[in-house]
């Protein structure tokens, strides 16, 4: 089954080293795998997303937490969250082919962020399934792709939650659950 | 385990802040933390240390290769429960330590080792004798560290220590450029303390859990409690043993367990796995309940998972959080330090009759239990359980014995019977040959006072017998006991089982270790016969300095009883009938 781990790490040469060795040790394949600062001065946030046995989970929070550079770790398993992936994708597009794409931008509520004569750059945020869905219509549509970069995935846990990463901040957590987003709907449509 | 100091500041020479060269923080810092016993080999990279260390209080042992230097820091800290230090120069000399690293990683013991490294302008360089050993022992290191500041090497030393001693122990590196030795900083050994240690986020004793297992405990019929490691490295000797003696339960240990709970106790039942005695491997199999007490059911101990234990609750009591539920799945885990779960756990366990359990495994043990073999004829030949048993007769059991790896391994955990913990030091889990003379050496250096014996092979005793120079240098009094058999006896006994007997690159032509000992002017002889061992023991105790016993056993004997690896608890190969060792029916 699919792990998602949310950990704060220490913000220094090597950590990410010893997170990735952990994976490898247990022969555990990394399948996404996102950093970056977090809010927290001097913690870096990463999501990490493996495939493993049920299990698993419990073995690899602990080991997580083994590692001298690991602050807090939430396993997010099946928790209601919002999960998200970037994509730029390089679409070769001619003044004829253009509009065509366009159109397709426009329904999955991608943008245009680059263009030129002979390419275009869309870029899309959105789950998983709705960037692939945009990238096998592209396909499909006879559209040829010159280079796609995805930034893996980032899962936030929704509303006021009891995770050890907000017990640790003493912070509240948002009562309010967030607005539905529309990912379903979209996702609906092919 | 945590609450674990080995901060001794009567050391502290350096009260106030001082300007001192890197070099001299290091062992500033040393001291400070309690150190006073080094054991390494100097290089390039580390020389500044080198050179600054005759100013502090701290005795350092030339090692002849810097595996021993690994290995008797090792040695040091499972003797004595405190910090083992070692020290190498960069490149090679780092990566001589791995072994040893690797040794004390997964027996979980306090280890730290200071490298020298390349200045750090040149990092990265490949430079002469730069090796990334950060980058090498991560995976075998509890934690370590790359310094390249004069001003970081306080704070660094005093937080690896930390790391290396408190939770589940471990062995920590850190790495120290050449420029950062070189270069001056301000030494304030109190404004280097580490942050309050933060045991494990998922450590957890709920009073919900403390219950269960109490009741589980209570209402047991067929108990056994599982001894580890962990008892002695949480100093939870007592609290074990008031468990077992209220609640009438049997204790079963794991090779590193032994020593934790005294083997004259009647409720000792010895030690279990692979190579333990049938009735002990029997009474796990047909407990009801298994209390598994810092252990973590290695497969040395379970054999195959899938039949290991099945009619068993168990209670897993360990600091990792990591082991539990990892090899065996249990139904209570209490997850903290081992005494302290225990002493929550006691007042709750009130007296309980242990009866018709203990008096099945007694009628299994009379069935199958090893005779006195004291008593039997001497035949002539000379086996190495005799050796190890007698031994431990003669010594009283008095003494630190530390094994190498193999056959000889498992007859001292057999044959020579450890009452206190501390005075068998063995490796474990990654069982590495050649361990045993520099481990020696470092329990030795720990612990003066004590008789120190190897117990080493023919085959492992020449992976680091270079160190016997050692012993003449620092004139370390052990005494030595090779158990010659001429061959890699562990690995021909598995070719003998599996293999067909076909004996390859097992069969072993080794030195005169007597000549041996004599070019390092070590006295030594050869023992042939059962009737020299007793006079051959006390001439090594009564000299003056080391001594060198070459023991001449049979060749081709096997350790019995063997459960084949991947074969259930309960099945396992017995000794012939014939064995000369043991009472048979037919005895
Ligand atoms: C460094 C290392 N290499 C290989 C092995 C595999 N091994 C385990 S026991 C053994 C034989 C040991 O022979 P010896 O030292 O003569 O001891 P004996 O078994 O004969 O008592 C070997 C090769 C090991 N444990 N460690
Ligand atoms: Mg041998």
């Amino acid at each position: 089954m699919l792990h998602t781990f949310v950990a704060y790490v220490e913000d220094l040469p090597g950590v990410l080293t010893r997170v990735a060795s952990l994976f490898r040790r247990l022969n555990i394949n990394i399948s996404s795998l996102t950093v970056g600062r977090s809010e927290r001065p001097g913690l870096s946030r990463l999501t990490l997303v493996c495939d493993a046995s049920a299990e698993a989970g419990h073995r690899i929070r602990a080991s997580l937490y083994k590692l001298e550079n690991v602050v807090d770790v939430d396993d997010i398993a099946q928790a209601p969250n919002v999960t998200r992936e970037l994509a730029l994708i390089k679409v070769a597009a001619s003044t004829k082919t253009r509009s065509q794409i366009f159109e397709l931008v426009e329904v999955f509520r991608a943008r245009i962020v680059d263009l030129t004569a002979e390419s275009l750059m869309i870029e899309m945020t959105g789950v998983e399934s709705k960037i692939e869905g945009l990238i096998e219509i592209l396909r499909a549509s006879d559209c040829r792709i010159l280079e796609l970069c995805r930034s893996g995935k980032m899962t936030m846990r929704r509303g006021h939650h009891t995770s050890s990463v907000l017990k640790a901040m003493g912070a509240k957590g948002d009562e309010k659950p967030l607005e539905e987003e529309e990912t379903a709907a979209v996702e609906a449509e092919f | 385990m945590g609450s674990k100091k080995h901060s001794q500041s009567s050391n502290v020479q350096l009260t106030a802040p001082t300007r001192l060269t890197g070099a001299e923080i290091i062992w500033a810092t040393l001291a400070g933390e309690g150190v006073t016993d080094v054991f390494g080999y100097p290089g390039g990279a580390i020389l500044p240390a080198y050179d600054a260390l005759r100013k502090f209080p701290i005795r350092h042992t030339l090692v002849r290769h810097e595996q021993g230097a690994s290995h008797m820091a090792d040695g040091y800290a499972r003797a004595s429960g405190k910090l083992g230090v070692a020290i190498a120069t960069s490149g090679p000399g780092a990566t001589n330590l791995i072994t040893g690293i690797a040794t004390a990683m997964l027996d979980s013991i306090p280890m730290l080792c200071i490298t020298g490294n390349v200045s750090s302008k040149v990092l990265g360089t490949d430079a002469f004798q730069e090796v990334d050993i950060t980058g090498i022992t991560l995976p075998v290191t509890k934690h370590n560290f790359l310094v390249n500041r004069a001003e970081d090497i306080a704070s660094t030393i005093r937080h690896a220590v930390q790391i290396a001693t408190s939770g589940r122990p471990g062995p920590v590196l850190v790495d120290i450029t050449k420029d950062a030795q070189q270069a001056t900083a301000l030494f304030d050994f109190e404004a280097a303390k580490p942050k309050p240690y933060r045991p494990h986020p998922m450590l957890r004793v709920e009073a919900g859990g403390l219950e269960q297992a109490a009741d589980l405990i209570c209402s047991a019929k067929r108990p056994v409690i599982l001894a580890g490691h962990g008892v002695i490295e949480s100093g939870a000797m007592e609290q074990v043993r008031t468990l077992a003696e209220r609640a009438q339960i049997p204790v079963a240990l794991t090779l590193l367990g032994l020593g934790s709970f005294p083997a004259s106790h009647p409720l000792n039942l010895g030690m279990m796995g692979m190579h333990g005695e049938a009735w002990v491997n029997h009474a796990i199999q047909e407990a009801d309940l298994l209390i598994a007490c810092g252990m973590r059911f290695d497969d040395r101990v379970t054999g195959k998972t899938s039949s290991y234990a099945l009619n068993a609750k168990k209670i897993h009591i360990e600091v990792d959080p990591a082991e539990i539920n990892k090899n065996i799945k249990v139904d209570v885990a209490l997850v903290g330090d081992l005494r302290a779960v225990l002493e929550e756990l006691l007042p709750r366990i009130a007296g309980r009759d242990g009866g018709t359990w203990l008096q099945t495994i007694d009628q299994s043990k009379g069935a199958s239990s090893v005779r006195d073999i004291k008593n039997l004829p001497d035949s002539g030949h000379l086996y190495a359980a005799h050796v190890m048993h007698d031994l431990w007769r003669i010594t009283g059991g008095n003494a630190i014995v530390v094994t190498d790896v193999g056959q000889h391994q498992m007859w001292e955990a057999q044959y020579f019977h450890h009452e206190k913990p501390r005075t068998l030091i063995t490796s474990g889990g990654l069982g590495t040959m050649g361990f045993a003379l520099p481990a020696a050496i470092g329990a030795k250096t720990a612990c003066p006072d004590q008789e120190v014996w190897v117990v080493a092979g023919d085959g492992g005793f020449q992976m680091t017998s270079a160190e016997l120079a050692t012993i003449v240098q620092e004139k370390i009094k052990i005494n030595i006991a090779i158990i010659n058999n001429g061959y890699l006896g562990m690995v021909r006994q598995w070719q003998e089982f599996f293999y067909e007997r076909n004996y390859e690159a097992t069969p072993l032509v080794s030195p005169d270790f007597v000549k041996l000992a004599d070019a390092h002017g070590i006295p030594a002889r050869s023992v042939h016969t059962r009737g020299e061992v007793a006079e051959a023991v006390q001439e090594a105790r009564s000299a003056k300095g080391p001594f060198l016993l070459n023991f001449m056993v049979e060749k081709e004997d096997s350790v019995y009883p063997m459960i084949p690896a991947g074969n259930a608890l309960h099945e396992m190969i017995r000794r012939p009938g014939q064995n000369p060792l043991v009472e048979s029916v037919n005895d």
